[in-house]
């Protein structure tokens, strides 16, 4: 990046917000074709459980009702639900669009009804008639690997998905040259990712032209072009996927669902437009939901805080059934499974388990939240343990800046990093000695005050195609107009991220023109060349040098051009203020527009140069990258009632050079309030029945503004070598670093009562009980303080020598 | 989130409404804010063949003063409450209950009469309206009728109003010298509602001893109520921080708290002490002068 910027670097405010605060956006479900039909689809209420019958006689003769289908009607013609991680020795679990035989978790697709309006659609589903014979419901992952238990699919033996194991350095000199060793379990508990926007499909079908067009939110138009075209057997270049504006995605809209592929076979089959919209309880029960690891982790150490090895063992919940990428998810726990530090050796080994539940798969983080959760809880805990100061531990283990880039022994290469910065600057801002000496006054008081540190690194920039299942770089294609307006193509898909704004400032500053002379066009597979989308913070870092390859590309091509026309040297030119300038002689210049326009009226062109502006550039990167970051939080316990609150917020994080620190502000807010939501809210619960009983807002809790106090936030900047912008990514960092902070500000404030780990979310009642019965405990020792509750949680596996 | 077909009819005075909600009975229900009736026919919880709209009724929403009394119209919404001078300057309690309701958006549509007369087990109004001995008129196309609202709460949605009946207005009388009130309230964290809600209402001698003592607890049973037995442990007693620690512990006395996915009943039983702890404390501080 130059170190002079006229935009770049600059916190210009957001091109697409005035659409989206005025109301002027628009989302699948205000797109109106005429003559459109709706869809409305009927769900299993059993957890699991055998088809007998589907009687839809009823609902087909009632009012308004033009087709219903059932799993068994469509099983010939659309596909299963594509899965592209391929794990060695997995068992398959294809889901088909609509269950036939058997349904498999709650809110399985059943049968499919289309209607002259939604009121009808929905009343037919009252009118189906399907007989049941209900199965033992397979819901808690230990219980479902088990000898014994009901297993899912036929053809398997037991409810294993898959084996996977990762393990780099002695494992075994680790654990005999450590002084101490703990043994900690810790849940990460299934999330919903809550966009607010529920997913949404329109379809419709052109016979004459024989062209299929999706309009559906997603993060991936491209690759749901292709699947929708495999799992219609029709050919792709007869698809058309076009992403209106996007509500909110979080992971959750990276995959093919079921009503994509059921909406363009609808629409096929009955040449009429198609409407299907997710309400919010389908939204719940049918979308993938994230996390849910039981994670058993053992640390050996030494008793100076240095870490010595890692022994994993994850349990992963996957679901019923694979969504897009569902067992890779976990992997990328193993992967990450050093953080920040360096650790001699590492194992881990996950064992993916199927249970009757929606899937699991990539929610904001994707596998990263739950490597950073377990690592940041163990640093902690083996302060803890040595009643060191948890900033020194980390410090201790920190990799040195001349070990960059860093080999882990997971298999990773970290491109750049400054830990020991990102952590200092944090303890300044956050006043961390002087909040220790507060502490301390506190709890002599009797409040129950705790402080919570993070250091974290996560992978992103995904990432090279080496490494992800349907290739990992980015296209972008740049067209400067007749006029010298230009669009520039991306093959990202931006929804909410802020491209339409950073990548016009990108555009501006390599051509010398205004942000507002530069448009960016994204998601419509018809106009912009194939892309693999948002998701992975790899927007700005792949997608972004995309974009800024293709304008580097157009630029060197004007300098050519106006160079022949000024008579003066390409390579001594300066883009700027709409005009072409020699470096050598400031004062003589051509305007940009009147390059441009000979580019296109092609009179004088230089011997052997093309006409027009257009440049396309498709941009592998070498490496994934990894931001990193500090964070420094104080939570206050309410002792009557276990209520947390939290009181500060502190966090630095490092997401290498940045285009636009307003978006990369909001992404650190909207990450921090998402890992609050899961550190101290969210629980998707089945019970025993298999039944989602957190299935509508009114019981899932997700973070309010009101919840959270005031986000101080801060960069150090640590330009990734992996890309010539040096970018590295901001979208998932906040969740990844924030919820460890927050547990270990929790457990900090709980250590007095003899707590050493509480599971998330932290509810009231689950910290109000585990604080009960421990009278005056502040100041007192913690092994003389009794664990009431949860003792297994508590004082797990611990073993010293 | 589709509700299943029904009639939708919008009244304009209170005797056209009068006259349908007698017609239809059973197969009605009143619209009035629609912040409890809407979602529960978005889910098919209920199922309504007539939707009457009384949202358009002129003269149901006012706050004013009448005959030494504040007569509140039933349509008068939980923002309109939260922010009346009139009742913050003579009944604090209603309109610092109203602030805790929802969100803005909420307050803005919801309604007083809505609320009491779904008699959601936890929502806040009902805790304030019985702490202050509120009267409730019903009307119906046979004249108005006067509930006193400890008559009111049955069960969980269950109220007084007889078949016929419209909730009109609620009248309250203005608070008496040297009476403070407050409401404390254990929200839900998703959905707003109440696990606990407390409202306290007390009244001090000129010697420092509780005249009068009146606590209404919503969210922890499947009606609201008037904990009684904590009343009694106050009244006549010279007003500590130790009696109301005491006297709190019976908040829960004779109920059978609900247990969910939120708060087990153990826990709101807990709470309902703290609460009741917490609110009488605030009480006595605002009885006193003081903030």
């Amino acid at each position: 990046m130059p170190a002079a910027t006229r935009y770049l670097g600059k916190p210009l405010k957001r091109k697409e917000d005035p659409r989206l605060i005025q109301g002027l956006a628009h989302y699948v479900d205000d797109l109106v074709l005429p003559g459109m039909h709706h869809v409305a689809i009927l769900r299993s209420p059993y957890a699991h459980a055998q088809i007998r019958s589907v009687d839809v006689s009823k609902a087909q003769a009632a009012p308004g009702v033009v087709l219903v289908l059932t799993g068994a009607d469509v099983r010939g013609s659309i596909g299963s639900i594509p899965c592209a991680a391929q794990i060695p020795d997995m068992k398959a679990a294809p889901r088909p669009v609509l269950a036939h035989e058997r349904v498999r978790f709650v809110g399985e697709g059943v049968a499919v009804v289309v209607a002259t309006d939604r009121y009808a659609a929905r009343d037919a589903l009252d009118l189906i008639e399907v007989e049941y014979e209900p199965l033992t419901p397979v819901v808690d992952p230990e219980k479902a690997i088990e000898k014994g238990s009901t297993v899912l699919h036929e053809g398997h033996k037991d409810n294993v998905a898959y084996h996977w194991e990762l393990e780099g350095g002695d494992l075994k000199a680790a654990f005999k040259k450590a002084d101490k060793v703990i043994k900690q379990r810790m849940v990460n508990q299934r999330l919903i990712p809550t966009a607010m926007e529920t997913r949404g499909v329109v379809a419709d079908y052109k016979p004459g032209e024989r062209q299929l067009t999706v309009w559906s939110s997603t993060q991936i138009p491209h690759l749901l072009r292709t699947q929708v075209a495999a799992m219609l057997d029709v050919p792709e270049h007869s698809v058309r996927v076009i992403t209106p504006e996007v509500g909110g995605g979080f992971g959750s809209k990276l995959n093919i669902y079921a009503e994509e592929a059921l909406a363009g076979y609808l629409a096929i089959r009955l040449g009429k437009p198609v409407k299907w919209i997710e309400t919010r309880r389908e939204n719940f029960q049918g979308t993938i939901h994230g996390r849910d690891q039981i994670d058993t982790v053992e640390v050996a150490f030494k008793n100076d805080g240095t870490i010595l090895g890692l022994r994993i063992h994850v349990i992963a919940d996957l679901g019923a059934y694979y969504q897009l990428l569902t067992p890779l998810i976990p992997t990328l726990t193993g992967l990450m499974a050093s953080g920040c530090y360096k650790i001699p050796a590492i194992r881990t080994e996950i064992t993916g388990v199927l249970t009757n539940k929606m899937s699991t798969d990539a929610y904001r983080g994707a596998g990263r939240p739950e490597a950073t959760y377990l690592v940041e809880r163990t640093v902690d805990l083996v302060a803890a343990e040595l009643k060191k100061d948890p900033a020194e531990v980390r410090r201790k283990n920190f990799p040195k800046l001349s070990d960059f880039p860093y080999a882990t022994p997971t298999g990773v290469i970290y491109d750049s990093a400054n830990y020991p910065g990102s952590l200092d600057l944090a303890l300044k801002l956050s006043g961390y000695k002087k909040l220790r000496q507060e502490q301390a006054k506190a709890r002599k008081q009797g409040r129950c005050v705790g402080i919570g540190l993070s250091t974290y690194v996560e992978i992103c920039a995904m990432g090279p195609s080496s490494a992800m299942p349907a290739g990992g770089w980015e296209s972008a294609t740049v067209r400067i107009e007749p006029s010298g307006m230009v669009n520039i193509l991306t093959g990202a898909s931006p929804h909410g991220q802020g491209q339409e704004t950073s990548f016009a400032q990108l555009g501006a500053e390599i051509l010398g023109l205004e942000p507002g002379d530069v448009n960016v066009i994204h998601g419509d597979t018809a106009i912009v060349p194939y892309g693999i989308g948002t998701f992975g913070s790899r927007a700005t870092a792949v997608g972004g040098t995309a974009a800024y390859k293709a304008l580097m590309k157009l630029r060197d091509k004007l300098a050519v051009l106006a160079g022949f026309l000024m008579g003066e040297n390409p390579g001594k030119l300066v883009f700027s203020d709409m005009n072409i300038f020699s470096k050598t002689n400031p004062k003589k210049s051509i305007p940009f527009g009147e390059v441009v326009a000979a580019a296109y009226t092609a009179k004088r062109l230089p011997p052997n140069m093309e006409p027009g502006l257009d440049a396309t550039t498709f941009f592998e990167p070498s490496n994934f990258t990894f931001p990193f970051g500090a964070h420094v939080c104080v939570v206050e316990i309410d002792q009557e009632t276990g209520d947390v609150k939290l009181l500060k917020y502190v966090a630095v994080d490092d997401c290498g050079n940045v285009l636009n620190p307003l978006l990369v502000e909001g992404q650190t807010h909207g990450g921090i309030v998402q890992a609050f939501g899961q550190a101290m809210l969210e629980e998707a619960v089945y019970d025993e029945q298999g039944q989602l009983i957190t299935g509508e807002l009114t019981d899932y809790a997700i973070p309010r503004a009101a919840d959270l106090p005031w986000m101080e936030t801060d960069r150090t900047v640590t330009p990734s070598p992996v890309n010539p912008l040096g970018v590295k990514g901001a979208g998932e960092a906040g969740t990844i670093g924030a919820t460890p902070a927050l547990a270990n500000a929790v457990a900090d404030a709980l250590s007095p009562f003899g707590v050493r780990h509480v599971d998330m979310p932290f509810k009231r009642e689950k910290i109000w009980k585990l604080m009960q019965g421990v009278r005056a405990p502040l100041g007192a020792r913690q092994d003389r303080v009794r664990a009431p509750l949860g003792a297994r949680q508590n004082n797990g596996g611990r073993r010293s020598k | 989130m589709i509700p299943a077909q029904f009639e939708y009819v919008a009244p304009k005075t209170l005797e056209d409404a009068l006259r349908l909600v007698e017609r239809h009975g059973d197969e009605a229900k009143i619209l009035a804010g629609g912040h409890s009736l809407l979602p529960l026919m978005k889910l098919r919880l209920a199922q309504p063949r007539y939707v009457i709209d009384i949202g358009r009724l002129r003269g149901m929403n006012y706050i004013r003063e009448e005959n030494g009394r504040i007569a509140i119209g039933a349509l008068t919404t939980h923002a309109e409450i939260e922010s009346s001078d009139l009742l913050r300057a003579k009944c604090p309690l209603l309109a610092e209950t109203a602030a805790t309701i929802g969100d803005i958006q909420v307050r803005n549509r919801g309604t007083l009469g809505g609320s009491l007369a779904h008699a959601d087990p936890a929502a806040d109004y009902p805790a304030a309206v019985l702490a202050l001995d509120v009267e409730i008129i019903a009307a119906s196309t046979a004249g108005t009728r006067t509930v006193a609202v400890g008559d009111f709460f049955l069960d969980m949605l269950t109220t007084a109003l007889r078949p016929g009946e419209i909730l009109s207005q609620v009248r309250v009388a203005p608070l008496a010298a040297h009476t403070g009130t407050a409401y404390e309230k254990l929200h839900q964290p998703a959905s707003g509602f109440a696990i606990v809600g407390v409202a306290a209402r007390i009244t001090l001698g000129k010697d420092g001893t509780i005249e009068d003592a009146a606590i209404g607890v919503t969210g922890l049973g499947p009606k609201a109520f008037r904990a009684a037995a904590v009343e009694k442990e106050l009244r006549g007693k010279k007003a500590s921080d130790k009696l109301f620690a005491e006297a709190s512990r019976h908040a829960a006395r004779g109920v059978d708290p609900l247990s969910d996915l939120h708060a087990s009943a153990d826990y709101r039983r807990e709470m309902a002490a703290v609460y009741t702890r917490r609110a009488l404390g605030r009480a006595f501080a605002r009885a006193q002068g003081k903030a």
